[in-house]
């Protein structure tokens, strides 16, 4: 039981991840692989600051800004230098990967004896609960942030942006600055992430960050999966939904851990339950023609 | 009013495919006035529109709208005076967004778009009436996705959603040209219709010389990037449609 709670909460911690990814991918239609960098810099700046005292709450608005500073960055080579999506997503990781290491100072910090998010609070006297209530209260309200912003004047012309980009210039919008506010929030959800997973496993680890974006990827697809599957168009079912499809995600890996499968090949299995995911739909298509 | 003074677009300049396609071009479309522009493929008619939208910018020469100078403005910018209709029935309009999300943007083509939400029952209900002046049905199903309508819808809509914040300016780049007869008549309908009730400056291309014809206040037929010829109210109507086949012959 303790086992697939893990799995949950490490689904919940990561959703909000998955937020951001179905922003840059879904809503922006722009494939995004900043995240292993962003999502490793909001681990790196919650150990710092926490190992250095801060309040854990005081962190969040650094994090964000850090995030948000990573995707404007990829957004702006992609928009101004006009470089492909993927190749300035790598850019920017790659060179964030330096610049977490020098913030870091070492590989790994382990965050034992400071006071996180999940320690402020003792709300059942079995602290597992309580953790998975702060995680659950913590994304519900960031995801009813997202839900709001997409709702806005605003928020339809960021969908309209990846959708119709002619028509949503046409209509007074600068495509350009959309995505680059696009990605800035998508990386800033990102790191929020970072910064949820440092504080439950009490550890950042410089190389925590590779290959994220491919959980981050096969739980929106999960979720998109069941969004077009269930025929769900209000935008905060959809969000709510690719929330599940993250936790779904976790508890896939979490049961072929259990059968016995080598820890050591976790990304292998990540790869693959991914390349299935994105497979399935196709490979029924191509037996009906 | 649209002013165009000494336009000149050059496309892949210094290299081996250089291509001229305005050529010291100059026109002055007045306010209220209904232009239809026809001419040959590569003729320039696409690339004049784009110009005057801001979608591209000249190489030189002037653009002016009641003389406010927009020459290196860009196509957001100019959203302030100007609506388009494109050829494509999917390029006007954002097919995974509601209808409802789609006129939303629409209104506010002129004005920032705000954090906070604009879709209120007011608004809904300004749009079904909207909506249910085309006669098509349609007004019921504002929440669905924009994809799910006909082109032939999509473009109606589209050019109910140029008027819905003030539109000085309406460009329509055929936007019949991938309709079948009956639906392209009906949205030939609804953009004249428009053009008079609002008192549009409109710049329609079309390679439909029937609806060239028909529609519009004025004529204007291009070649190689040029004016070729240019007629008036009273000439566009002493006008026969035979005179004008035989231009292309």
């Amino acid at each position: 039981m303790e086992f697939y709670i893990t799995a949950i909460m490490l689904g919940l911690c990561l959703s909000s991840m998955s937020l951001g990814i179905f922003i840059s991918m879904k809503i922006f239609n722009i494939p995004d692989i900043t995240t292993d960098g962003s999502y490793t810099l909001g681990a790196v700046l919650t150990a710092i600051l926490l190992t250095a005292h801060w309040p854990a709450f005081a962190i969040i608005p650094l994090v964000m800004a850090a995030g948000a500073v990573a995707g404007s960055l990829t957004a702006l080579i992609h928009t101004r230098l006009k470089i492909d999506a993927l190749l300035a997503g790598i850019l920017v990781m790659t060179g964030l990967y330096s610049i977490n290491l020098i913030v870091l100072g070492r590989s790994n910090v382990p965050l034992i004896n400071v006071s996180t998010i999940f320690s402020y609070f003792h709300l059942f006297t079995n602290q597992t609960y309580s953790d998975a209530l702060v995680a659950i209260l913590f994304i519900a309200l960031i995801a009813s942030l997202v839900t709001y912003l997409l709702k806005t004047d605003f928020g339809i012309a960021m969908r309209a942006t990846g959708d119709s980009p002619s028509m949503t210039r046409s209509l007074g919008v600068n495509t350009n600055t959309m995505k680059i506010i696009g990605l800035a929030i998508a990386n800033s959800l990102t790191a929020l992430s970072g910064y949820l997973v440092a504080q439950y496993q009490n550890f950042t680890d410089i190389n925590m960050g590779i290959g994220i974006v491919i959980t981050g990827l096969g739980s929106v697809l999960i979720g998109d999966a069941l969004i077009s599957w269930l025929k769900i168009r209000t935008i905060g079912w959809q969000l709510l939904v690719i929330l599940c499809g993250s936790v779904i995600f976790q508890l896939v890996l979490a049961v072929t851990l259990s059968v016995g499968v080598d820890p050591n090949l976790l990304k292998l299995v990540t790869a693959i339950f991914v390349l299935l995911i994105v497979s399935i739909p196709r490979l029924k298509l191509n037996l009906r023609q | 009013m649209i002013e165009l003074k000494n336009i000149h677009k050059v496309f892949n300049k210094g290299e081996a495919n250089e291509v001229t396609a305005l050529h010291d071009l100059s026109l002055t479309i007045q306010k209220g006035e209904f232009a239809v522009v026809i001419g040959s493929n590569g003729s320039g008619k696409t690339t004049l529109l784009n110009i005057i939208s801001g979608a591209e910018l000249c190489s030189s020469g002037q653009v002016l709208i009641n003389t406010t100078d927009v020459t290196r403005y860009r196509e957001y910018r100019r959203s302030k005076w100007i609506a388009r209709v494109f050829q494509n029935p999917l390029s006007g309009t954002a097919p995974n967004l509601s209808i409802l999300d789609n006129f939303r943007l629409a209104a506010l083509r002129t004005t920032s778009k705000k954090l906070s939400i604009g879709i209120n029952d007011t608004f809904k209900k300004q749009v079904r009436e909207k909506i249910a002046s085309l006669g098509m049905g349609l007004e019921n199903k504002i929440e669905q996705p924009m994809g799910t309508l006909s082109g032939g819808q999509r473009q109606a809509l589209t050019l109910l959603m140029s008027v819905m914040d003030n539109t000085e300016i309406l460009l329509l780049d055929e936007p019949t040209a991938a309709l079948d007869p009956k639906s392209s008549a009906v949205v030939m309908q609804i953009a004249d219709t428009l053009v008079k009730q609002y008192n549009l400056t409109a710049v329609l291309i079309t390679h439909n010389l029937k609806d060239a014809h028909q529609y519009g206040t004025r004529l204007i037929q291009m070649g190689e990037g040029k004016i070729t010829r240019d007629l008036n109210t009273t000439e566009k109507t002493k006008l026969q449609l035979p005179e004008m086949f035989a231009w292309f012959a």
